[in-house]
């Protein structure tokens, strides 16, 4: 019944590890823009920037295939939501960020309430496929929304503004908003995760029957968390839109919601750090292996391959099989 | 109009029956060994492009249909021996992991041995004709032809789950894997030989599909989720429930299509009809899947026991 076979218990040393190893990367982020500029790379930035985006869509994720083991094979439709919310807005002349976010986070919501509603009926591989064609459906919406560009997608005018000021044309404004929310996101889920909230869905991860027994109906606390996880991906989208001044239905293909669960499951699944380093990670390394060869794709599935094969957990197991984290067992 | 409708009814079916070809292999996959594959919507795509390379060095299309079989069946077992195998017993989060991988890798080997443009396959002479349909109509008999030998292989099928060995075997490794092998079937052999069976299959499909649509490297994706929608609404598990399922998808996405719009037009004007049946026909087909898991969590042909 469980769904993930590897153990996700987290014992009280990997956990203050776990934390540690996310304020350092929290730390090092924050030095990106002048090292960047100090070593006359400023291209650094915008990758940076894609890589957060990425963690904090990563992080809202993880939050219920991670905690509440509902793998959501259409996540990647609340990026779209996201960056489709900034491009409607600014159209109709609202270009403030915070707007935008909230739009972002009520449509993202909303559709979540819906189809999780309905999604929650079913279990296992039936969840997996129904998330999936609610993401399709979500896709194709905007593929053929001819007044925004349809298949093309739209470039935006410009990026938007916070209440009035253009902190975001700059990259590195951009950047710094970025690392604030994906802060924000980090220590929200974590307080989330360790509340009583948090319990009751890890609970039902492990068994949604002794849950029962014991008192709790499973189903508002998936479709909280569901909802909770999709408002959070839409504000991620928000950002991907501003980062690259253009949006496409591309953003909301099947093939990014199984790179999302990627990156989960390259960092280790229900570990909200794991979630964060496998995002950096995947962007990373597809960047990096993009400026390397045309033929990135070739290398870099080879690793998925490798790593599913040689290193259950992702890179937390791999780090625990060099006890880099202690697990006190 | 009647005749339009019988026209796209067959079209339907023949794109019905290319689903039931690669998602008879996969909901045996999903089915029997609880596998996420996302990898079999590639195995496809290498069918056609393997079709693509016979007939440029035999130039005879039945040859080279010929060897697509072997040539899709030694691939499958080879992916079974050095990848599936190892992740029977992992999570389905370690086999997304993996058969996502793999796609990156088969889409990208594929780009580099043959290019990224669409490759043409001719179609053999004696199937190139049309046959007179109902009035002027014609249909081409290829696509006829499509129809049958899809229609051959359901019913190949059939046979062997319902009235061989190894088909009852399969009927009991869906219904309990545990029993099966603790009654001394080497569980692991079966599941090799339907791994590989399964990728002929969709191999098979990509082949014969290749002188109707051109061969390209993204075309193991579109049907990879069509594929999955077929599954879920047939059944995991159920090769009975793929077909059926297949058949319903293939008419409903076509004919959502075609008739979307016009049916729209009756109810609002021209121009906001074309645009609306634009956005509806291509969800048409999700809509169907989510209602029927939303009526029947397990699907159409699917056990009702949770799992």
């Amino acid at each position: 019944m469980t769904y993930m076979t590897q153990t996700l218990t987290e014992p009280r040393a990997g956990l203050a590890a776990r934390l540690k190893l996310a304020l350092a990367i929290f730390a090092l982020l924050a030095v990106v823009p002048p090292l960047a500029h100090a070593m006359g790379e400023p291209f650094m930035i915008i990758i940076a920037t894609r890589m957060m985006v990425f963690a904090i869509a990563a992080l809202s994720l993880d939050l219920i295939l991670g905690h509440g083991a509902m793998v959501s094979f259409g996540h990647a439709a609340y990026l779209g939501f996201g960056s489709y919310a900034v491009a409607i807005l600014s159209r109709a002349g609202i270009s403030d960020l915070v707007l935008q976010m909230v739009a972002a986070v009520l449509a993202s919501a909303l559709f979540a309430l819906v189809t999780g509603a309905i999604s929650l009926r079913t279990r296992g591989v039936y969840f997996i496929m129904i998330t999936l064609a609610f993401g399709q459906m979500a896709y194709f919406f905007f593929v053929s929304f001819s007044a925004l560009g349809g298949d093309d997608g739209v470039a935006l005018a410009a990026r938007s503004t916070v209440l009035g000021l253009p902190l975001l044309q700059g990259e590195t404004g951009l950047f710094y908003v970025t690392l604030g929310l994906l802060i924000a996101a980090f220590a929200g889920l974590y307080l989330l995760t360790r509340s009583r909230f948090g319990r009751v869905l890890t609970g039902t991860r492990e068994s949604a029957l002794r849950m029962q027994a014991i008192g709790f109906r499973p189903l508002p606390y998936q479709l909280t968390a569901y909802v909770i996880s999709a408002a959070i991906c839409g504000v991620a989208g928000v950002l991907l839109a501003n980062q690259a001044v253009y949006v496409s239905p591309a953003y909301m293909s099947w093939h990014r919601s199984g790179e999302m669960i990627v990156m989960l499951v390259l960092g280790g699944v229900g570990s909200l750090t794991g979630a964060m380093t496998g995002a950096l990670v995947t962007v990373a390394l597809e960047e990096g292996l993009a400026r390397f060869s045309e033929h990135w794709r070739l290398g870099f599935g080879l690793i998925l391959v490798l790593v599913a094969l040689l290193s259950p957990g992702g890179l937390s197991g791999l780090l625990r099989k060099f006890n880099l984290l202690r697990d006190d067992k | 109009m009647f005749n339009l409708f019988l026209l796209q009814l067959l079209n339907g079916a023949q794109f019905g029956i290319l689903l039931f070809l690669v998602a008879a292999g996969l909901t045996l996959v999903f089915g029997i060994m609880d596998f996420i594959n996302l990898a079999h919507g590639v195995l496809y795509m290498v069918g056609g492009y393997v079709m693509a390379m016979m007939m440029g060095t035999t130039g005879n299309f039945w040859l080279s249909l010929t060897l697509v079989l072997p040539v899709m069946l030694v691939l499958g077992l080879a992916l079974e021996v050095l990848v599936f195998r190892r992740l029977y017993d992992r999570s389905h989060l370690d086999q997304v992991l993996a058969t996502f991988g793999l796609i990156l890798v088969l889409s990208e080997l594929v780009k580099i041995l043959w290019g990224s443009a669409p490759l043409s396959v001719p179609m053999p002479e004696a199937l190139s004709g049309s046959i007179a349909l109902a009035g002027p109509m014609r249909y081409p008999v290829y696509r006829i032809a499509v129809i049958g030998v899809g229609l051959a292989v359901a019913l190949a099928l059939w046979f062997v789950i319902a009235r061989t060995r190894v088909g009852m075997l399969l009927r009991a490794g869906a219904a309990n894997r545990a029993m099966v092998s603790a009654l001394g079937t080497d569980i692991n052999r079966l599941f090799m030989l339907v791994f590989a069976a399964g990728a002929m299959l969709a191999g098979f499909a990509g082949a014969i599909v290749s002188p109707i649509l051109s061969v390209d490297p993204g075309m193991g994706d579109s049907i990879l989720i069509l594929t999955f929608v077929v599954i879920v609404i047939g059944g995991v598990g159920s090769v009975k429930g793929a077909f059926f399922a297949a058949l319903l998808v293939g008419i409903v996405d076509t004919l959502g299509r075609m008739f979307g719009p016009i049916l729209l037009k009756a109810l609002m004007d021209p121009a906001a009809a074309a645009q609306a049946g634009r956005t509806i026909a291509p969800m048409l087909v999700y809509i169907l899947m989510a209602a029927v898991l939303f009526w029947r969590p397990t699907g159409l042909f699917g056990r009702s026991v949770a799992r």
